[in-house]
């Protein structure tokens, strides 16, 4: 049986992309196979671990439960694409600076995710960055020091925010 | 060297010891650069599925691999049978330390049997994953099921028909310990508690599943396998030995590892198939487990029954422990670290804390049709800590003792060691006193009980929880591995080589999973030379590149490897010093190494920098005289004398709430303070604690692999499957009591695992004391909803 294929033509990180791919190809899959992109992660296949998560037209999606064919005509932002636009260095330096990864595995969909809380700018609770956080799993550091570093990160944003510098 | 000298080379002003550095690798993790074996793009990669037995006990009447051979893409379809034709073996899980132990040969792939759900029993190999998948659906087999043994109490029923023949039964193997005068004790007792415990079983899930990238050059004869693994040299030496190669043709590397735990310390069939089928092919291929085949296929853990007493007087003394555990291991004892240590373990660190005399413990494992079990995370020590911890409880409460009273009434005092405990393990250098006394000054102790009592009163139910631990750290050659036989190194290495421009390159023996080890060998190498941290590098993972070494495992990496970076260090700083003394017509004792320079040890003027000695010592050699000629590289070796492990301690403290209605319970906030002697970055110490507390946390409330009668796993998903997500766990405050081991200079011991072996432990002491006002009790872990109104008669 010859594998049915599809053209698809996307915005990967702000680059202009089209390729041919098996139309039962996994977002997450095309995106590491294919671009070469393996900052993203596959943790479970199954939409659980948050290990794959990218953005799709600006939402925070998981990568394995999307096929690369429904990507088409989207914009992709993933780890490699959010790192070098600089709009997570402070959260990226605090997640450094606390030690909040281990191996390491979880920490691009993390990321993703904690960006998407900074992105709303208001304050919130160590219970509300919890919860928040609970789609994404890591099984290294105990979540404790992942807490701090995303609400340290905050309330230097909204400190900040409050002074009116950028 | 005199303790002085340790101490003027380790805390300098400028040491490195003893403080937070960040980690190298968390830079790369964090801009999505890490390496992982699944990202490695390598021409004419070939990729691996397996056809897993569909039961849980079937023989193999038929395999028709033909429709599958014939599909588009596919490179090569093996069998169990074929499988084994090409390779040594089988492997048998048995070690010689266990006496009386007894395991089934076992092949990488099932040849005539499978002997549980999930075990691999045909591969295949195609230009893609999804073609290698779509392959296996074609491979046809004819199954003759057979009787499935599930339950640990019926294996052990003389009517339950072996899983193994051969073996006559299906008991693995039996361990008693018996210091005698039990019997007496407890008769002499004024309270006896008696408590029978059930421990779910379950598994590691690291984030990135088992991963294995083998390539074999036809020309060379060399094997080369990328693969994430905790322990290079001993995959090496497996492999090698069940492929008919020599160890030197067969290179290990691991790169970046996406969580292990002790999931990656083990050697398993499909993994060695991959690697057979890249010496069949010469061409690379990969085989990544994806999570359902993960959860069928890695190793599991802590089934186990314990029936435990404990005999005390009416002053608190507690008097014996009897303790009696059913385990229940997998098809196989795994190899070739076996299936049963942690029935060993339990055993030795029940009631470890305290200085009882009398002491009985009798184990036996039985074997079951579910994957093999072996060691994971704190083998043994959470079922043995919330055995002893929830018996020491039980007896304070019979005698209106306070736990924290009962257990400072116990534990060895502070000044007791050298000393060994009822069970027969040595132990020394511990401080259960001053950590019980920083314990309860950190949780304000009191203050929540006077709340957890004005709580109660509002139908808020609160429980407070304490554990003390002992955790065996940094196993010895004299332990169970290096006299039962097995092919895992209980030394460790480092080489450390002077660059000529004054860097440091330093090779070690131990892995980094993403603890921080690189770094701490780094932070011990830079402050024993004098030099700055980015003046050196750690190379780890790559048995090509680094002394041989035992890996990571049973908290030995800084424990074992960090000691051997000292001396290798320090070797490498006399030479340097002899060098200079040379050059500059001075006494080597009246130099020093400071910020990568030699300088005056009296009033520390800069006279060489490290550069000229590598300048001088690779590279104009003619300058030195004749007699003098550079190594600038020196390897140390470390290994503990004479004892079985460097045991550690600490305690555990836990405030959780219990909703009486619906059963669940809420974590509020978790303590430990422990002792895992000199520590040499404070930050990663404490994040492995927390992280241990949180997998401990996760096997007393949530993970569970359930099994139904027939031997299916009915939970395999990680939707099924709890593990803890950020919103159910708590904060954790951690700080340490310092007292170095005496087995080293560098003094420190392992801390990898203190915290999962505890933390079940105190979770269930605490949940128990929330329920004490209902006469309501759990004793089941994981502690579900269920098992929680179960024990309130609500359901």
């Amino acid at each position: 049986m010859s594998e049915e294929t599809l053209t698809i033509a996307l915005a990967v990180n702000g680059e202009r992309v089209s390729r041919t791919v098996p139309v039962r190809q996994s977002l997450v899959d095309f995106l590491r196979a294919d671009l070469g992109l393996t900052g993203t992660h596959v943790g479970c296949e199954h939409g659980v671990c948050g290990a794959c998560s990218v953005r799709l037209d600006g939402a925070v999606v998981r990568g394995c439960l999307l096929l690369a064919v429904q990507a088409d005509g989207c914009e992709v932002v993933t780890i490699e694409g959010l790192a070098e636009a600089g709009g997570i260095a402070d959260l990226q330096e605090a997640f450094v600076a606390r030690n909040a990864l281990q191996c390491g595995y979880c920490t691009p969909g993390m990321l993703m995710t904690a960006a998407e809380l900074l992105a709303e700018a208001r304050p919130r609770t160590r219970e509300e960055i919890r919860t928040f956080l609970s789609g994404n799993y890591c099984r290294c550091t105990g979540y404790h020091a992942i807490v701090d570093a995303v609400a340290a990160t905050l309330e230097a944003r909204l400190a900040r925010g409050r002074e009116g510098s950028p | 060297m005199s303790d002085e000298t340790i101490r003027a080379l380790l805390d300098r002003p400028n040491s490195y010891v003893g403080r937070t550095l960040s980690r190298a690798g968390a830079r790369r993790a964090v801009a999505g650069r890490g390496r992982y074996t699944d990202d490695f793009a390598v021409p004419r990669l070939l990729h691996a599925a397996f056809l897993r037995s569909p039961h849980a006990h079937a023989r193999i009447a038929c395999i028709d691999t033909e429709a599958a051979a014939r599909e588009s893409g596919v490179a090569l379809v093996m069998t169990g049978a074929e499988l084994a034709r090409m390779v040594a073996g089988p492997w048998v899980g048995t070690l010689t330390c266990f006496p009386g132990m007894k395991s089934a040969p076992q092949y990488p792939m099932a040849v005539d049997r499978a002997c549980w759900a999930g075990e691999p029993v045909a591969m295949v190999v195609a230009a893609s994953r999804a073609q290698a998948e779509d392959a296996v659906e074609r491979i046809a087999v004819e199954w003759e099921e057979l009787p499935a043994v599930v339950d640990k109490q019926a294996a052990l029923d003389p009517a339950t028909p072996p899983i193994h023949p051969a073996l006559g039964d299906n008991i693995a193997f039996r361990r008693t310990i018996d210091t005698g005068g039990v019997d007496a004790a407890f008769a002499a007792a004024d309270v006896v508690i008696e408590e029978v415990f059930e421990f779910g079983r379950h598994t590691a899930v690291s984030l990135e599943p088992r991963t294995l990238l083998a390539d074999f050059d036809r020309a060379t004869g060399k094997l080369t396998i990328t693969t994430s693994s905790q322990c290079p040299h001993m995959i090496q030496r497996v492999f090698a030995a069940t492929l008919g190669l020599p160890d030197h043709m067969v290179q290990l590397i691991a790169p970046d590892v996406g969580g292990s735990f002790g999931l990656k310390i083990h050697t398993y069939g499909d993994e060695l198939a991959t690697a057979a089928a890249a010496v069949r092919l010469g061409r690379p291929v990969k085989f990544v487990a994806d999570r359902l085949e993960s959860f069928v296929s890695d190793i599991h853990a802590r089934e186990n029954r314990v029936k435990g007493r404990i005999a005390v007087s009416g002053t608190g003394e507690i008097l014996a422990f009897d303790i009696d555990v059913l385990s229940g291991a997998g098809a196989y004892s795994q190899y070739p670290r076996t299936s049963v240590l942690e029935a060993t373990q339990v055993l030795n660190v029940t009631g470890g804390p305290y200085r009882h005399r009398r002491h009985r413990g009798r184990a036996t494992v039985v074997y079951l049709n579910k994957p093999p079990s072996s060691q994971y995370r704190a083998v043994g020590h959470p079922i043995g800590n919330s055995v002893g911890e929830h018996l020491v409880d039980r007896a304070a409460h019979a005698l209106g003792l306070d736990p924290v009273e009962m257990r400072r009434r116990n534990v060895f005092p502070d000044d007791a060691y050298p000393a060994v405990t009822a069970s027969g393990v040595r132990i020394n250098d511990m401080s259960h006193q001053r950590c019980l006394d920083t314990l309860v000054a950190r949780m304000g102790y009191a203050e929540l009980r006077s709340e957890q009592a004005a709580l109660r009163e509002k139908g808020v139910h609160r429980g407070i929880g304490i554990a003390c631990f002992i955790k065996g750290t940094a196993p010895g050659p004299h332990g169970y591995y290096g006299t039962g036989g097995a092919p895992i190194s209980l030394q460790d290495a480092c080489t450390i080589k002077l660059e000529p421009n004054g860097g440091i390159l330093c090779a070690v023996g131990v892995t980094e999973q993403g603890q921080g080890t690189d770094t701490v060998m780094a932070q011990i190498a830079a402050t024993t030379l004098g030099v700055p941290m980015e003046s050196v590098r750690v190379i780890s993972g790559d048995t090509d590149a680094v002394p041989y070494g035992g890996g990571t495992f049973g908290s030995r990496a800084v424990a074992i490897g960090g000691e051997a970076v000292f001396q290798a260090a320090r070797a490498l700083r006399a030479e340097i010093l002899d060098i200079a003394a040379v050059l500059l017509q001075a006494e080597p004792s009246a130099l020093d190494i400071a910020g990568g320079t030699v300088v005056d040890r009296a009033g520390g003027a800069r006279r060489l920098p490290l550069a000229e000695i590598g300048r001088i010592g690779h590279f104009q050699l003619g300058e030195l005289p004749n007699s003098v000629q550079p190594v600038l590289s020196h390897t140390r070796r470390f290994r503990l004398l004479e004892d079985l492990y460097i045991f550690t301690n600490g305690v555990h403290g836990a405030h959780v709430e219990v909703d009486v209605e619906t059963g669940f319970v809420r974590l509020l906030r978790h303590w430990v303070v422990e002792d895992c002697g000199r520590v040499i970055n404070p930050q990663l110490a404490d994040e492995q604690v927390r992280g241990g507390c949180v997998q401990g946390l996760g096997g007393a409330l949530y993970e569970h692999c359930l099994y139904d009668a027939a031997g299916q796993l009915t939970n395999g998903t990680l939707a099924d499957y709890l593990v803890p997500m950020a919103a159910e766990m708590p904060d954790i405050d951690v700080a340490h009591v310092q007292t170095p081991t005496s087995v080293s200079e560098l003094g420190a011991k392992g801390v990898g695992e203190s915290g999962t072996g505890a933390a079940p432990a105190v979770v269930m002491n605490a949940v128990n004391d929330a329920l004490l006002p209902f006469g309501a009790r759990v004793t089941t872990q994981p502690i579900t909803p269920e098992v929680i109104l179960t024990a309130l008669g609500r359901i």
